[in-house]
């Protein structure tokens, strides 16, 4: 069964068994506008919790995407190369950026379920 | 629609008459113009002859193939980039209200200067004693740069502000390295320009930003509360880009000395005190002066630019080569570090040769013509033209710092925008429909939605005015929710907006000839 | 003259608007102290056109120009001919008054010459993707050394012996910061072995051909060396039009080409301004530093052209950034076009031949002299002599002469002895038979 959480970086973390994959919210992908480039992370890169994981580019910004929890990265989408456009079409399916082991399934545990990510963001 | 007697319309009728379709493509004096490469090939706009020689002399490396280029006479080249320059707004057009950009009015007689054979027919290797001349310009030129600003050093050989920017940083670096020390911290404001951080990373340091306070000033307190031991640096704007001169900054650059760190100022919004204010009093130890902006050298879309950097005690030793010296026989250009005066420590060389002496040509012809009465009364100018138009916008405009006067330059946000369904991007272009460059657009980054309108000292009072009414009535229309204008625009520009998601997406950055094209995708 | 429309009175019915008593209450955040009293300032007070023009073709007729004497100087920037029209076409208002171009939709002169710029550079390198300029060739090339860094993640560059000292120089001042940079041995007329200091720490190797002697170099066995150990070859052009005779750098294995292309549309100004030209494989393209231009359409179709990519660039990524660059070289990146335009293919093809016609029969001329020796086996339009004598002293009799005779070697490489007799020579299209009889007559006489 596999659970999702969020951060306040606008950054969701599925955990299936053991696999984690992350992305960005719907939220996040309406902010930043047409994604032009996504700059993902090599297998085998360690993350730490909050650390700079991923950059996200529209035609105007640059945005770091910070890896939710720690752990090593042991995928990424490469299919966001060709089209990057994904991330708008479908940030929370498709359009999902790097899949990786945790360290530590605790950081998981605490991060904002749906319920209370949906309030964070009505409160922005 | 009415008619006199003869039936010619009195009135210019509806805008839906614009939109006649014409059979070439081009409308009236508004050409559509092609690449060159899809104009010509095979013709030759030079008259040179056909010479044969021998290869025994090209190492085995005589060119194989055909390099690809177009081939056109002269008159269809000049047709070519008169067409391309009718698509462009200019300063010679109109008013550029780009702020931090300074855009006056580029005298013709710098570009008459610029051009005598004894300048511009000079090689930069040529025996020194056949360049006094051009020594002599370049040492007045220094002596303005240093009297303006009150500072005794200044380096030339900058290309351009961001490049002068890396060689007052780098001086500070050496200047560090030689007390032994290692400060690797350098404080931005969150206000800055972004050639400031960026500059600071390329010369090897961190960067640690300093809020601004609500006012729109640097945070001084928190600015202090991070000086430490390990900080190399301050880099402030000021004017600020806000605008606004920074009042504390003499304290501020006490507290940086005090604490065993320099002060770099962005030279950028000089134009609001030179020949009123000399940086060198306020505790500055490295500007960069943008010939570009304050010294009206041309723009020339985009470049080419020149940031002399002048250097207070402190630094002026660690200038890079090549080095300017008066000996008894001349004016001569040191260029070998070694052979630098005593107590000189040049950190190195920013680039080959001496310098954009193209642009001291030009920037020296301006202060002549100016003369520092005129230098000072451009600042006065500038700074009293920001203000006549923050005092005429602000009743329709959210000026954030408004209570107060700004300096050369008055900024606005989208505040006033709020519930119009209006950005501040549809404002800009609905600008371009009026016939004006719009102002710089969401910069500083410390408002939402950031106007910045400098109009310089070469607007008379009659194109403020213009100004002024058109950008109220805009103001006034937008708030009112009637966003037809805004919608799209621009309308009548030669192009519309275009997408630039598509360019970033996926890059076309050259010509590729159309067989080419087909044959990758077989 | 000053150029300053407002009248008192405008200023007058400006400060009432305002609500202010004088300029100077505009001013008040500045402390009182800080405000200079203009009699601070030791300058002159505002001049005429008239007196301007005096004084500046004062401080002019005191320079020896290029086109006054016979003239061989060359080693980075170089005499060609300039056609008439580039002058006035980069003169019109709109390309010479107008600004970056941020608002595409009111820049599209700018931007498709830029266009068209980026593709002539790319053609004549040889490289999949150019850029719309940098400042000159030495900041282009230590912008490339920077780029390298970045892409193999190493630091350490090596330097050819043959690479302009000055372009060495300003590399070792700006990416020395982050890794070794190791100077090649010095061997005018000869292609030192670079293999053999290409290891696994190597960023990159960067070679100039023509190199600072006037020698052609095969890039293609330096190419390979580099690229078994992963690193990659920077090739380095001072003298664009060579481009039209020989095989590019792009053709020879080069990673990325940084290049001077001031000889191209550009006068010689005593040093600046230049235009850096910046040149790399496609797979780099987002490590490339300076503005980019990119085709697209706008909201009704058409072709049209834009600043893209500029995620890369110091107003959006800040410390990140590819670089800190700002401007390009603009009018000097227009004026280069604008000649290669009016050149075109035959042209150039045309020019390269007469200028290499022009030095080898130079350098026959003065190989007969006796004591003159030519150290460079391999020339495009510049080449190395070794005189009886220091070059240094030689250069300063012919310039007392009224001859521009070229650039001792010394001049450039003051602590190495063993250049002290070398004399570098350029010959273009511009040199004439007078030309040649004057130096080698003169070279006579001081030999």
């Amino acid at each position: 069964m596999s659970e999702t959480r969020y951060t306040d970086q606008h950054e969701w973390i599925r955990l299936d068994g053991e696999e984690a994959t992350v992305g960005i919210t719907q939220y996040a992908a309406e902010s930043l506008g047409d994604v032009v480039f996504v700059e993902l992370p090599a297998s085998g890169k360690t993350v730490t919790a909050g650390g700079e994981a991923a950059v996200v580019e529209s035609v105007k910004a640059a945005s770091d995407i910070y890896a939710p929890a720690g752990g090593t990265v042991t995928s990424a989408n490469s299919a966001l190369e060709k089209e990057p456009s994904k991330v708008n079409e479908d940030p929370e399916g498709a359009g999902w950026f790097f899949k990786m082991k945790l360290n530590d399934k605790a950081e998981f545990a605490k991060l904002m379920d749906a319920t209370a990510y949906g309030k964070f963001v009505e409160s922005l | 629609m009415s008619m006199n007697n003869q039936g010619r319309p009195t009135s210019s009728g509806e805008a839906g008459t614009t939109g006649l379709a014409t059979i070439s493509g081009d409308r009236g004096l508004d050409h559509e113009e092609k690449l060159i490469f899809e104009l010509g090939h095979g013709a030759v706009g030079v008259d040179l002859p056909d010479v044969k020689i021998s290869d025994r002399r090209l190492g085995g490396l005589r060119r194989k193939g055909a390099i690809g280029l177009p081939g056109l006479s002269e008159p269809e080249v000049v047709r070519h980039y008169v067409r391309l320059s009718r698509m462009n707004y200019a300063i010679d057009s109109g008013l550029y209200p780009l702020g931090s950009c300074t855009m006056k009015h580029n005298p013709r007689l710098n570009e008459k200067m610029a051009r005598l054979p004894g300048f511009g027919d000079l090689h930069p290797l040529a025996p020194q004693s056949t360049a006094q001349g051009a020594l002599e310009l370049i040492s007045q030129l220094m002596n303005w740069l240093t009297t303006l600003t009150g500072m005794p050093a200044v380096a030339m050989s900058p290309k351009a502000g961001a490049h002068g920017e890396l060689c007052g940083l780098l001086a500070i670096r050496a200047a560090i390295e030689s007390r032994g020390e290692k400060r690797p911290r350098i404080l931005v404001p969150e206000s800055a320009h972004g050639t400031n951080p960026a500059t600071a990373a390329f010369a090897g340091f961190t960067v640690d930003e300093v809020p601004a306070k609500p006012n729109g000033h640097v945070d001084a307190e928190a600015l202090k509360a991070k000086l430490g031991p390990d900080v190399a640096a301050i880099m402030l704007t000021n004017p600020n880009t806000c605008g606004l001169f920074e009042g504390e900054v003499k304290e501020i650059a006490d507290a940086v000395h005090a604490a065993g760190a320099y002060f770099y100022c962005d030279g950028a919004n000089f134009n609001a005190i030179a020949g009123k204010v000399r940086p060198g009093d306020l505790g500055v130890d490295a500007m960069h002066i943008n010939l570009h902006k304050t010294f009206s050298t041309p723009h020339g879309g985009g470049g080419p630019g020149a940031g002399p950097v002048v250097l207070s005690e402190r630094l002026a030793s660690f200038a890079p080569i090549p080095l300017l010296v008066a000996d008894g026989k001349g004016l001569r250009l040191i260029e070998d570090r070694e052979a630098a005066p005593a107590g000189a420590k040049p950190f190195g060389r920013m680039c080959a040769f001496h310098g954009q002496m193209g642009m001291f040509v030009r920037a020296l012809t301006y202060m002549l013509s100016h003369g520092r009465d005129g230098v000072r009364q451009a600042s006065e100018d500038a700074v009293l033209s920001a203000n006549y138009i923050l005092a005429s916008l602000k009743d329709v405009m959210s000026a954030p710092f408004g209570d107060g006067p700004c300096m050369h330059e008055a900024l606005f946000d989208d505040s006033f925008l709020e519930g119009t369904g209006v950005t501040t991007l549809d404002f800009a272009k609905a600008m371009i429909d009026e016939g004006y460059h719009p102002m710089t657009m969401y910069f500083p980054l410390v408002v939402h939605g950031a106007m910045l309108i400098e109009p310089t000292e070469s607007e008379s009072k009659a194109s403020l005015d213009r100004f002024i009414h058109v950008l109220h009535n805009l103001a006034t229309e937008a708030r009112a929710k009637k966003t037809e204008r805004f919608a799209g625009a621009p309308h009548l520009a030669p192009r519309r907006r275009l997408d630039e998601t598509a360019a970033a997406r996926k890059p076309v950055l050259r010509y590729r000839p159309p067989d080419s094209l087909k044959a990758a995708a077989e | 003259m000053r150029y300053l429309p407002l009248t008192a009175d405008d200023r007058r019915a400006m400060l009432a608007r305002i609500g202010a008593a004088d300029v100077d209450a505009l001013f008040r955040d500045v402390p009182k102290a800080a405000l200079a009293p203009l009699s601070v300032f030791d300058l002159t007070d505002t001049k005429g056109e008239l007196e301007v023009e005096r004084i500046l073709s004062q401080l002019a007729g005191k320079n020896i120009a290029a086109g006054a004497a016979p003239f061989f100087c060359g080693a980075g920037a170089y005499k060609h001919h300039v056609p008439s029209s580039v002058d006035h076409l980069i003169q019109r208002s709109e390309f010479l008054t107008s600004y970056t171009p941020y608002q595409p939709e009111i820049a599209q002169g700018t931007l498709q010459y830029l266009f068209e710029f980026q593709s002539q550079v790319a053609l004549l390198t040889g490289m999949e993707v150019a850029n719309a300029s940098l400042y000159d060739g030495s900041t282009a090339t230590a912008e490339a050394v920077l780029m390298a860094q970045r892409i193999t993640k190493r630091g350490k560059a090596i330097l050819s012996g043959g690479l302009h000292p000055h372009y060495a120089e300003t590399v070792e001042t700006v990416a020395g910061l982050f890794g070794p940079m190791v100077r090649s041995a010095v061997q005018p007329g000869k292609a030192e072995d670079l293999a053999a200091l290409i290891d696994a720490e190597t960023a990159c190797v960067v070679v100039q051909s023509p190199d600072v002697f006037g020698l052609i170099r095969d890039l293609n066995p330096i190419a390979e060396a580099a690229h078994a150990k992963g690193a990659l070859l920077i090739a380095v052009v001072t003298e664009v039009v060579s481009l039209g005779l020989l095989e590019p750098p792009g053709a020879q294995g080069a990673d990325i080409v940084a290049a001077e292309g001031q000889s191209i549309g550009n006068g010689l100004n005593f040093g600046g301004p230049y235009v850096g030209l910046f040149a790399a494989r496609e797979k780099f393209l987002r490590q490339m530093p300076g503005r980019l231009c990119g085709e697209t359409v706008d909201a009704e179709g058409r072709r049209g052209y834009v600043l893209t990519l500029s995620t890369r660039e110091q107003h959006i990524r800040r410390e990140k950034a590819t670089s800190n660059i700002c401007t390009n070289s603009g009018l000097c990146t227009l004026a280069f076009t604008i000649h290669l335009s009016l050149l075109g293919e035959e042209g150039l093809t045309r020019l390269a031949r007469i200028n290499h016609a022009k030095a080898s029969f130079l350098a026959d001329r003065l190989a007969a002299l006796p004591g003159v020796e030519i150290v460079t086996p391999a020339f495009f339009n510049e080449f190395t002599v070794k005189l009886p004598k220091p070059a240094n002293a030689v250069v300063d009799a012919l310039a007392a002469k009224g001859i521009i005779a070229g650039v001792p070697a010394s001049r450039l490489m003051p602590h190495d002895k063993s250049v002290e007799n070398l004399l570098i020579l350029a010959a273009t299209e511009t040199n004439t038979d007078e030309d040649f009889a004057a130096l080698t007559s003169a070279l006579q006489e001081i030999l």
